[in-house]
């Protein structure tokens, strides 16, 4: 269990996270979503204790991280893959980690082997690619066997096949009954990973609720509506206080009615509908509607 | 405490640099020494005169400034990576997620490197000694082990490592930049008791007299060879403190910073 209490964290004039309060539950994966600069990273590593919040409060199992004296145990962390020097080994990295927190030298091994480093776990970390050092990072969180787990943005540099590795993996530690909490900043990857949402833009909560739920709200379903006489159904759809946006190739999209209602109109003035598709919302579109007043970083914007 | 030094003996000789300047410096230090015990012998030889054999200090080749300069040097620029290294790299971020206990990590380092730069000080040190005197041994002007002053020269350069490495560490803290932490590192070792030499004024002798290079100067004299007096001279008592007192400050630098800092 993550808690995070009226969280506050400022650099200077500049508020990165903004009483933010939240509750990260074990066995599921809770996605943390929100745009680039909105506070998640700042918000992981004061969960960490890497970071003194300014205000507020964040614990992981029930105590501020900073009065643990060893962490591995509480909780595993993937904050950015290029946290580790260059210039040791995979398995050098990993067995001064795991010596410090007590953890027997075989689960080093054992985590290498999870994660697909095994063979090249001698290699310096310097030559890894990105989604090897992402592995790595992974490896490094799983070591101590923690209920919690924290994984800042750790699908990035993951070819397709890892992607789908972590998220298989993901699923699992939850399935287990721990505490899983990802961050990203594309919705599109929590879609397939996340089973809860919290969304942050400008270091305030925007949504904690389901993803399901999530999908459902923001932009209302449309309807994709063909027919050889455009103008004859738009007067009719609009009418009845629909809106319609024409597009080139004859058809239309419709908004405010319901397929049913479309094609009831459509009988009553006999006109031919060669096609009549619902379109439901994306979540894609839900995150970014519900962001768009909290970006920091919007295109063809100073500021 | 234990598990935590035993972490950064991992991570300290997992860096293959580490073993590399180490094992090369030691060389250099003690090649220069050697060296320099040879050219006075050859002088001796070549002279022929029993003057130039009296003129000559046996100690001061076995602990040649310029070579325990680069002593400090190297302990300091490993104990100042030790701490920088992780703070450039990022995996600063990893080991305190790992271990919040901070004060334990900087602890443990400060334990760790003090320890491994006392053996490298000590092997250096009494190598050079060694080394040098036997080769002045030749022309019978080599110094025993047990001569007055041999064992507190060879102890206080030993220390100097040590002592170099905690103030590197103690830069590498406050600083967290590769560049910036060697720069002020050089500055304070080495440029900064060359700004405050001179005897005119009594302020300035004494700041110079506080650097760790002047109490090692003092504490390596040969007894039974007074130097030409200076007006405000470094006593024994003294020397041994500024040794102490720059470790005591390095250290708690170190540890403060790393525990209030964000990272």
């Amino acid at each position: 269990m993550i808690e995070a209490h009226e969280l506050t964290k400022r650099y200077g004039r500049t508020t990165a996270v903004d009483g933010l309060s939240f509750r990260v539950r074990p066995g599921v994966v809770t996605g943390f979503l929100g745009p680039n600069g909105s506070g998640k990273t700042t918000t992981l590593r004061t969960a960490l204790g890497l970071n003194r919040p300014t205000a507020g409060s964040v614990t992981i199992g029930g105590r501020p991280f900073r009065e643990r004296r060893r962490g591995m145990r509480h909780a595993g962390a993937l904050l950015d893959a290029q946290d580790v020097h260059p210039g040791r080994s995979a398995y050098a990295h990993l067995r001064a980690l795991a010596c410090a927190n007590s953890i027997p030298r075989g689960r080093v091994t054992e985590v290498l082997e999870e994660v697909g480093l095994a063979a090249v776990a001698r290699r310096r970390v310097g030559g890894y690619s990105l989604g090897m050092k992402q592995r790595l990072g992974i490896a490094g969180a799983l070591l101590g066997d923690p209920p919690v787990l924290l994984f800042d943005e750790p699908l990035n540099g993951l070819d397709p096949e890892g992607v789908l590795w972590s998220r298989g993996l993901f699923h699992r530690l939850a399935a287990e009954g721990r505490t899983v909490f990802v961050s990203s900043h594309l919705m599109s990857e929590m879609e397939q990973t996340a089973d809860h949402l919290i969304v942050i833009g400008r270091g305030r909560l925007i949504a904690d609720e389901p993803l399901a739920r999530f999908a459902a709200r923001g932009t209302r379903p449309s309807v994709t509506v063909r027919t050889p006489d455009p103008g004859a159904l738009a007067r009719a759809l609009r009418s009845e206080g629909a809106a319609l946006e024409t597009r080139g190739d004859g058809s239309c999209t419709v908004t405010g009615l319901s397929t049913d209602r479309i094609a009831e109109i459509a009988l009553d003035h006999r006109i031919v509908l060669h096609e009549l598709v619902p379109r439901g919302s994306s979540l894609e579109e839900a995150f970014l509607e519900l962001t768009a007043d909290s970006s920091d970083h919007r295109a063809g914007e100073s500021g | 405490m234990n598990r935590l030094i035993a972490a950064e003996w991992i991570k300290l000789w997992s860096l293959r640099s580490t073993s590399l300047v180490l094992l090369s410096g030691a060389l250099v230090i003690i090649g220069i020494t050697a060296n320099s015990a040879r050219s006075n012998v050859d002088l001796i030889r070549r002279s022929g005169s029993e003057e130039q054999r009296s003129f000559i200090d046996p100690m001061h080749a076995a602990f040649m400034p310029d070579a325990f300069q680069i002593l400090m040097l190297i302990a300091g620029s490993v104990g100042a990576i030790t701490i920088f290294g992780e703070y450039t790299s990022g995996l600063i971020r990893t080991t305190f997620a790992a271990i919040p206990a901070r004060h334990e990590v900087a602890a443990a380092k400060i334990i760790l490197i003090a320890a491994v730069m006392s053996v490298l000080g000590a092997a250096v040190a009494a190598a050079s000694f060694g080394i040098t005197q036997a080769i002045y041994g030749q022309e019978g002007v080599g110094m025993p082990f047990g001569a007055p002053g041999t064992a507190r020269a060879i102890a206080a350069s030993a220390l100097l490592a040590p002592l170099s490495a905690l103030v590197g560490m103690a830069l590498g803290a406050m600083i967290r930049h590769a560049t910036g932490t060697m720069v002020s590192l050089v500055g304070l070792l080495f440029l900064l008791p060359a700004l405050v030499r001179g005897e005119t004024y009594r302020w300035v002798a004494e700041i110079g007299n506080a650097m760790p290079i002047s109490a090692w100067s003092a504490l390596t004299d040969n007894p039974a060879r007074p130097d030409h007096p200076a007006k405000y001279p470094v006593t024994l008592a003294e020397a041994w403190t500024v040794f102490g007192a720059w470790a005591l400050v390095a250290v708690v630098v170190t540890v403060l910073v790393v525990r209030r800092r964000d990272v």
